[in-house]
């Protein structure tokens, strides 16, 4: 599996996580507020609305570069599924109830190492390895959160989850609401999904696009390593079952991280680059492709924001409606199919919220509605690359 | 899985010598087990939050006859010989009383008179609820019921077997369960109509109860859905080392579906200690039993499983209280999961919606409901032990009778829940699309009242 991981590398290595680190001098112009939850009360902060007096940080991971100039403590270096596995961790050390259930993720250290190491740790009874049934042992994760435990459920790829739907549709999400309340189901269903490096159809999923119907779920994607960390902990934290989405081609991405603990906000989007022209909307992988894209845009004078969403479900309609009040057009980009995917829920929600702000109709980039092939050449061209989002912008800024 | 099967395999063998020492105790298939002790690998496993010691790894003589095969130790054989699709004879049905409640075992769990009388009114009970709110729904006033008339053995029995901390996960014809734990009958009136005293606020169909209250998880309609949830419980309470099982039903239709293969797997693997209770009632809506599966009832399947296991005649109060009573005390000491599998009959419809004289004789459903009545099969029994009488009898059916009408008639009357319980619950805490929406509504109420019930409260 070491070599496996190797091979696969990351998505966009020509990524310079240094260009968003150069707007971090935002928070002094930023005219709007973004509410950072602290490490202490991350539950029930669903916010509707803005309540001002309360911690106003940047959203960013640039929270790293900056506070280092002013805070003690210079962070530590670590790849994403590393993040995972202490954010993971933390948890198990903080909160005897929270547990592990998947294939492979006891000794075996789970298929991209997010588990290694716990199992020795904390035994094999809360570290448990499965038989291969992903609808079973979903349906274990029900029933042991609705008697007080905190599972975590991996699925080895987030594909394997659609063997879970009935569990996760009719039970997770519906018994808190169908029993009147009495049984909670703070489950977490977390796993890599996302187009790889020649995986295949069937190991190419992206889930978010089934799931984002069913209610009494919270869907959040990961996409930096700092965020790894931050939404794994609020999402064992939350009481509500949350779907926490990773990518097969980012758990390799390194970046430095703080020693102290955090939590962020399971609801909240992230301000990836400030901008005035365009907002673009992103998230998981498809943020690294933007970025990329952005430094070209830059390049040829435009000032495009992106914004990472971070929220699948609920998305952050404060943080994006405040972006297209001031830029009046959004593109948004994804790995989705474009049929029935984030982006076509996020294009209807923005159409219906902020239509007197647009300038230009919403556009979506997504992956084309096909299986996704194996062969490489084919496989890339099913994803979103910098070149079309660049493409996109200009013909959007005309 | 296509990309676990490039892993290069002589890395992995090389990993696997380099790590053999650590490696034992994690090793599902140890490749050298004494067959003396086939189940010596499998109880070091799952039973600490903290990591064991090690296992020393053994080794075996070397015999022509036998051969180590991952799981234990093999014999082999110089015949082609396949085994039989079944068994020459059924698996024997446990019983205690005979058709006419006289005791024909010594080997039962005693009941003393309380427990008996108890087991006895709440079988009436559940017999005249099932009744009269069938004739309910009949009558319009409800929209929908599932009766468990012919298996209030199973339902009482069972129920008294255990104790108040063992966690039930339904099916939905268990009501009698939740009935001897203490719901009341206005409790499940109230459910059925859906009113705000409801424990579910009003939004899952009649008989879907649950409360957490008396450890009665609340009925899905998914079939079989409940018993990996069972298995998830059961692994919780072995975590916590309390003193409890999980209880789990499901009907003969159940057993086919992937869940209860998982489940019984699981439960095996994990050695949590559950109670599989099959009510092999002979019928899954119109499909009988021999439309269902090919195996010998559903008791032959645990030994598939590794699960223990044993057939019960389901009219019989005693055997069914025995049964589940040994299995508790086995589920909890050995921490392991038993599969108990109950012969009865269906001898209601399946729900109301429902009309079985269409796909079976109704003389077979008359001889059921009288001859193998499992009601009046445990009276004679006490009535025999001198603990009841006729008198008793009408007097208590009179009784229950009126507390069945009163609790519907004040049912109906309550109101329902208010507008805002849909969407409260669906989260923890309602997030902003759903407060919008939920404004939207209510705008949509106050413009056109007249296109919404009139009963429907709004604050």
């Amino acid at each position: 599996m070491a070599a496996m991981l190797q091979a696969i590398g990351v998505a966009s290595p020509s990524v310079a996580f240094s260009d968003h680190y150069n707007k971090s001098s935002v928070s002094s112009i930023r005219s709007f507020p973004v509410i950072r939850s602290d490490a202490r009360s991350s539950s029930g902060s669903i916010h509707g609305s803005f309540k001002p007096g309360k911690i106003i940080t940047k959203a960013t991971a640039t929270q790293t570069e900056s506070s280092a100039s002013a805070a003690s403590k210079p962070g530590h270096e670590l790849l994403m599924f590393e993040a995972l596995r202490e954010g993971l961790e933390e948890e198990m050390d903080r909160d005897p109830r929270v547990c592990v259930f998947g294939e492979d993720v006891g000794h075996y250290g789970g298929s991209y190492k997010v588990t290694k190491g716990l199992a020795q740790k904390y035994g094999d009874l809360r570290v448990l390895d499965t038989p291969i049934a992903e609808n079973s042992f979903t349906g274990m994760a029900v029933g042991a959160a609705m008697t007080g435990l905190r599972p975590v459920v991996e699925g080895m790829n987030m594909g394997f989850l659609l063997l879970a739907f009935n569990q996760i549709s009719d039970n997770c999400g519906m018994l808190h609401y169908t029993s009147g309340g009495q049984f909670t189901i703070p489950t977490v269903i977390r796993g890599p999904g996302g187009v790889g490096r020649q995986l295949g159809a069937e190991h190419s999923q992206r889930l978010e696009s089934y799931f984002q119907s069913i209610p009494g779920i919270q869907l959040v994607a990961c996409s930096t390593v700092y965020n790894a960390k931050g939404l794994m902990k609020a999402a064992i934290r939350s009481e509500n079952p949350v779907v926490l989405f990773e990518h097969v081609l980012l758990y390799n991405l390194k970046e430095r991280i703080p020693d102290e603990e955090y939590v962020l906000s399971l609801e909240e989007a992230e301000m990836v680059r400030p901008g005035e022209h365009i907002t673009l909307l992103t998230y998981s992988r498809m943020r690294y492709h933007v970025m990329q894209a952005a430094k070209t845009l830059v390049n040829k004078g435009y000032d495009p924001e992106v914004i990472d969403i971070r929220s699948l479900k609920p998305f952050d309609l404060y943080t994006i409606g405040n972006s297209v009040k001031k830029t009046h057009r959004v593109l948004i980009v994804e790995e989705c199919m474009r049929t029935g995917g984030i982006g076509a829920s996020l294009t209807a929600a923005i159409n219906e919220n902020f239509h007197d702000y647009l300038d230009a109709p919403i556009v979506c980039l997504s992956s084309q509605d096909v299986p996704t092939p194996y062969a490489g050449t084919l496989e890339e061209w099913t994803v979103v690359q910098p070149s079309q989002i660049v493409a996109a912008v200009e013909q959007l800024c005309k | 899985m296509g990309f676990l099967g490039t892993i290069n395999p002589s890395s992995w063998s090389s990993y696997f010598t380099h790590n053999h020492a650590s490696w034992c105790k994690y090793i599902r298939y140890p490749t050298s087990i004494s067959c003396k002790q086939p189940t010596l690998f499998t109880s070091h496993r799952f039973k600490s939050v903290k990591p064991e010691n090690q296992l020393d790894s053994m080794h075996n003589g070397n015999d022509a006859q036998v051969l180590n095969f991952p799981g234990g130790m093999v014999k082999f054989t110089p015949d082609l010989k396949f085994m039989s699709e079944s068994l020459e004879e059924r698996i024997h049905c446990y019983r205690v009383l005979d058709d006419f409640g006289q005791p024909i075992s010594n080997d039962f769990v005693q009941i003393d008179e309380e427990m008996a009388v108890k087991m006895y009114k709440d079988m009436v009970t559940l017999q005249i609820m099932d009744t009269i709110f069938y004739e309910a729904q009949r009558q319009g006033r409800l929209s929908f019921y599932v009766t468990a008339i012919g298996e209030e053995a199973i339902n009482i029995a069972s129920a008294a077997a255990l104790h108040m901390d063992d966690l039930v996960f339904p099916q939905y014809r268990e009501a009698g369960v939740l009935l001897w734990r203490g719901f009341t009958l206005q409790e499940f009136a109230n459910q059925c109509f859906g009113n705000k005293y409801d424990n579910g606020k009003g939004r899952q169909m009649p008989i879907h109860y649950g409360s957490n209250k008396h450890n009665y998880f609340t009925v899905a309609s998914t079939v079989a859905t409940q018993l990996p949830h069972a298995v998830g419980a059961a692994y919780a309470l072995k975590m916590d080392g309390r003193d409890a099982c999980t209880i789990t039903y499901f009907g003969d239709g159940g057993t086919s579906t992937g869940d209860f293969h998982a489940a019984l797997n699981f439960a095996a693997v994990m050695e949590a200690p559950v109670i599989f209770f099959c009510r092999n009632n002979g019928w899954a809506i119109s499909t009988p039993v021999a439309d269902q599966f090919r195996s010998d009832g559903i008791v032959v399947r645990g030994q598939a499983y590794g699960v223990r296991s044993i057939r019960v005649d389901g009219n019989d109060a005693l055997a069914v209280y025995s049964a589940v009573h040994e299995a508790r005390k086995m589920a909890i000491s050995e921490c392991r999961p038993v599969l108990i599998e109950a012969l009865t009959y269906r001898a209601g419809h399946h729900s109301t919606s429902d009309d079985s004289s269409k796909y079976r004789p109704v003389e077979e459903i008359e001889w059921w409901r009288v001859a193998r009545d499992p009601v009046t099969r445990f009276r004679n029994w006490i009535e025999r032990e001198g603990w009841w009488s006729a008198h008793a009898e009408s007097e208590l059916r009179n009784s229950i009778r009126k507390q069945v009408l009163h609790a519907i008639q004040n049912a109906e009357k309550v109101e329902k829940p208010t507008v805002r319980e849909i969407f409260t619950d669906v989260y923890d805490v309602p997030p902003s699309n759903l407060s919008d929406q939920e404004i939207s509504l209510r705008e949509t109420i106050e413009r056109h009242p007249q296109d919404y019930p009139p009963d429907c409260p709004t604050s």
